[in-house]
């Protein structure tokens, strides 16, 4: 912790320094690589859409003897052959999903269900989304997705600059695609659930660019006059300055999610708590990630093209000064390389 | 900065603090003088049915579903839930205008009956009077005196007329009601008399139109027109001249909507033009009322199943260990690596989330009783979530304040300096939160609404620990020689800062 400490200080300080910007066009293809194999899977593969979008039934029995094979005899006795889907979960509950059933064939299967298990009736759990409701679900879930991205544009749109707006939209939308991909590739089940933690970690991967952005404003404030480094080296010192920071928040922010994914897909196996923890872990990941490799970047190109900035460039460019952010060895006071003017101090 | 004015800004903090913590410790006054010790969990915790209806017009009927119709089809499933008897039980519309469900919750029971008896489509009929009586359970047909009953009762029924009480809610279940061929004992809605009735003659579905009026001219006040199809008016004609002639109580024709007895009027004449009032000292309301029935019985709504959940009550409890289970699991991982990490500063953050945690505590009982938030399974999750979002806050405050310090301030100055930079952080993060959160409460569905309300909540929450909690009591303990010189283990020591000097510079004034 210590060791990571110290590590903090000199990326502050600009002496260890990993080149975010310079780089960029790898972190990009690599991006573009995994949107690319997301858009493949999603087309070929869809999504896993759970029971709550397109309807059908679900049965949890809860019984010394459960045992996937039975529960499938069960079925095909009860001549519902068609999407049955049979998962035994932990160690004493079987999860039965198939179609969904009119209110008749439900009774049968759970008449049938309780025989077999021999438990009653009433403790077996279930869950019947009708068909249309199903689709009530998936157009609310939608316009969810759709006014959440909207709106924060619009936030984002207002609270920042237009091109930090632009470059923390992007970064958003690298996450819908990525996060939406990997649910294609490894075929997790999608429920609103998900979509709702999803959503939540839109929310939360934007914070990250917010704090990156917010040191990336503040080292930037008059660096045209200053002429000391160009917009890029000025915004890469930024995201070193943060790095121990979006590390920490992201690691803390990921504890719980971790613990409430512990319990939601050990112990208990489905449900609310894995669908949501589930979505929160992958999105947060894909969050912090693109805040630091692909949001910055962005925006220190969108940058870099004013002309103002490229004018610099070159200033900065001609004096001959090779790496990135000023070298500075910390004196006796220990003061940093800020690019911006010293706060007026009250006395 | 003058020592004066540190003394200053910190016996300041200590008041922002305490004035904190007495209104903490008010609010669990008043929790405790509302009694609200416990709370409310919702179905997915404790177990229970959970039904939610769309409302549809039924098939081969032509007509759009009202919102009165809506509002009507509430009122009948509220009184059918009602008779459950079960605490706590609730129907409740979600969405707007025609395109409602509706959302029924009994807690703690599962079973098809109660599937069975919300999905019911309630159908109105006419249905000639044999005889009435007072509501409770010992009180017999009228015509007992001459020993004889009245013509199309049977012994059997009289004694089931006698021995109902609808005074009892669960005898004004309602459901149905039956069918329209048979003979049936029936309550009254308000449970003042009961009834026994003949074969229903007009049916809901031959009323075409019924509105509440006023008569302006004379004193008769509010009453209600209805009109019926070519149909209805024979059969309304037929059985209005049949019962005008006969004694009462046989003389008055019952409006029985879902089972139950809406009103019984008189019969005056023999009515045969297929419009009718049915006059009496209605209030506005009333009149209102009785149109809304016969409106909705010319197009009674028939129910989709959109969603059924049954969870036991064991399923329920493991939820509910497995929710706080994982809350105190995150909470502790989350305050072990603050200690590891910050050191002296994870007391600021251990401090800050167990106030948290208390006010979400507390704001939960609260909300509990005064809004009837129930916490739910996708809620808890929503709070444990927020732990991370709270710590985040505490973070970027402390990572601020070492790079202030890296700066080469003293701690003393770089507690506000840094300060005024996070707040700005702070309060962005925490706005798009914010957005996130109520966004996901208007466009969630069902349960997981719980989970952006929670979070919604801790965001403010999260606001209100940052700014009257951290904040303060960072400026209280930068005076304190173990923070301010940078012991080794108060975290802001100069190898934890990475910095060179061997502390961290405090000549008490600010270069």
């Amino acid at each position: 912790m210590a060791k990571l400490s110290g590590i903090g200080g000199r990326l502050y300080r600009g002496e260890t320094s990993i080149d975010f910007i310079g780089k960029r066009r790898i972190w990009y293809s690599f991006s573009g690589l995994l949107i690319l194999a997301s858009a493949i899977t999603l087309f070929t593969q869809g999504l896993h859409l759970g029971i709550e979008f397109k309807g059908g039934s679900s049965f949890i029995v809860t019984s010394p003897n459960a045992s996937v094979s039975s529960a499938e005899a069960v079925l095909s006795e009860a001549g519902i052959t068609s999407q049955n889907i049979i998962q035994k979960i932990g160690n004493d509950k079987v999860r039965v999903q198939t179609e969904a059933l009119t209110q008749v064939e439900q009774a049968a299967v759970e008449d049938k269900l309780a025989a077999k298990f021999g438990v009653s009736v009433d403790s077996i759990d279930s869950q019947i989304i009708g068909p249309s409701w199903g689709k009530e679900i998936t157009r609310k879930a939608l316009y969810g997705l759709f006014g959440f991205i909207f709106v924060v544009m619009l936030y984002l749109a207002m609270a920042f600059e237009s091109k930090m707006a632009l470059a923390a939209i992007t970064a958003v939308i690298h996450d819908v695609f990525i996060t939406v991909g990997i649910y294609a590739l490894i075929g997790f089940e999608v429920t609103p659930a998900t979509v709702i933690g999803f959503l939540t970690i839109l929310g939360y991967s934007l914070y990250d660019t917010v704090v990156v952005f917010d040191k990336v404003r503040e080292n930037t404030k008059g660096i045209a006059s200053s002429g000391k480094s160009t917009y890029s080296q000025a915004a890469n010192l930024a995201v070193n300055q943060t790095l121990v920071r979006s590390f920490n928040t992201s690691l803390i922010a990921l504890l719980p999610v971790g613990s409430i994914l512990f319990v939601g897909a050990g112990l208990l196996g489905a449900g609310t708590l894995k669908d949501l923890s589930l979505a929160l872990f992958i999105g947060l990941a894909t969050g912090t990630y693109s805040s630091v490799f692909i949001a910055t970047p962005i925006l220190a190109v969108l940058h870099e093209r004013e002309p103002a900035m490229q004018a610099l460039a070159k200033r900065v460019g001609s004096r001959g000064d090779k790496p990135v952010a000023p070298v500075f060895v910390s004196n006796q006071e220990g003061r940093g390389p800020r690019n911006q003017p010293r706060r007026n101090r009250r006395r | 900065m003058s020592a004066n004015k540190i003394a200053n800004t910190q016996s300041k903090a200590l008041r922002t603090i305490s004035i904190l913590l007495l209104t903490i410790l008010a609010f669990t006054g008043v929790a405790f003088v509302l009694g609200a010790t416990s709370f409310k969990l919702g179905l997915d915790l404790q177990g229970g049915t959970s039904v939610t209806l769309q409302p549809r017009i039924e098939e081969g009927q032509t007509g759009k579903v009202t919102t009165e119709a809506i509002d009507q089809a509430i009122a009948i499933i509220r009184q059918r839930v009602n008779s459950l008897g079960v605490a706590e039980s609730e129907v409740s519309a979600q969405g707007s205008g025609v395109n409602r469900q509706i959302v029924i919750s009994v807690p703690g029971e599962t079973g098809r009956r109660i599937v069975d008896l919300v999905g019911q489509t309630a159908e109105l009929r006419f249905r000639p009077v044999l005889a009435e009586g007072a509501a409770n359970a010992t009180s017999t047909t009228t015509d007992t005196r001459t020993a004889t009953l009245p013509a199309g009762v049977t012994p059997e029924l009289n004694s089931q007329f006698a021995a109902l009480d609808c005074t009892l809610p669960q005898n004004r279940q309602g459901g149905g009601g039956g069918s329209e061929a048979a003979t049936i004992v029936s309550c009254d809605r308000a449970g003042i008399s009961k009834f026994i009735l003949a074969p229903a003659e007009v049916l809901g579905r031959q009323v075409t139109k019924a509105s509440a009026v006023i008569n302006t001219q004379s004193a008769s006040g509010w009453y209600v027109v209805l009109d019926f199809n070519g149909e209805g008016t024979n059969k309304f004609g037929a059985m209005t001249s049949r019962l005008t002639t006969l004694p009462p109580p046989q003389n008055q024709a019952a409006i029985v909507l879902d089972g139950l007895v809406y009103s019984a009027p008189r019969i005056n004449e023999a009515i045969r033009t297929g419009s009718a009032q049915i006059t009496g000292n209605f209030t506005q309301l009333e009149a209102q009322d009785l149109a809304n029935v016969l409106k909705y019985g010319a197009l009674p709504l028939a129910f989709d199943r959109g969603e059924v959940q049954q969870i036991s009550p064991t399923l329920g409890a493991d939820q509910l260990h497995g929710g706080l289970l994982a809350g105190g699991l995150g909470l502790l991982l989350v305050v072990l690596y603050s200690m590891l990490y910050y050191r002296g500063l994870g007391i600021v953050s251990v401090g800050s989330l167990g106030v948290a945690t208390i006010i979400a505590l507390l704001s939960f009982l609260l909300l509990g009783e005064w809004i009837g938030f129930t916490l739910t399974l996708a809620g808890i999750a929503g709070a444990i979530v927020a732990i991370g979002i709270t710590a985040d806050s505490f973070i970027v405050y402390f990572e601020r304040i070492r790079d202030e310090v890296r700066e080469g301030r003293s701690l003393k100055s770089a507690v506000e300096t840094g300060w005024v930079r996070a707040r700005r952080t702070v309060i962005v993060a925490d706005a798009v939160s914010m957005i996130a959160a109520v966004m996901l409460y208007f466009f969630a569905v069902g349960g997981v609404r719980g989970f952006a309300f929670t979070l919604g909540l801790t965001t403010v929450i999260d606001l209100i620990v940052v700014f009257f909690f951290t904040k303060p009591l960072i400026t209280f303990l930068a005076k304190f020689s173990f923070y301010n010189q940078g012991h080794n283990l108060s975290g802001f020591s100069a190898k934890s800062l990475g910095v060179v000097q061997k502390s961290v510079v405090s000549t008490g004034e600010d270069k």
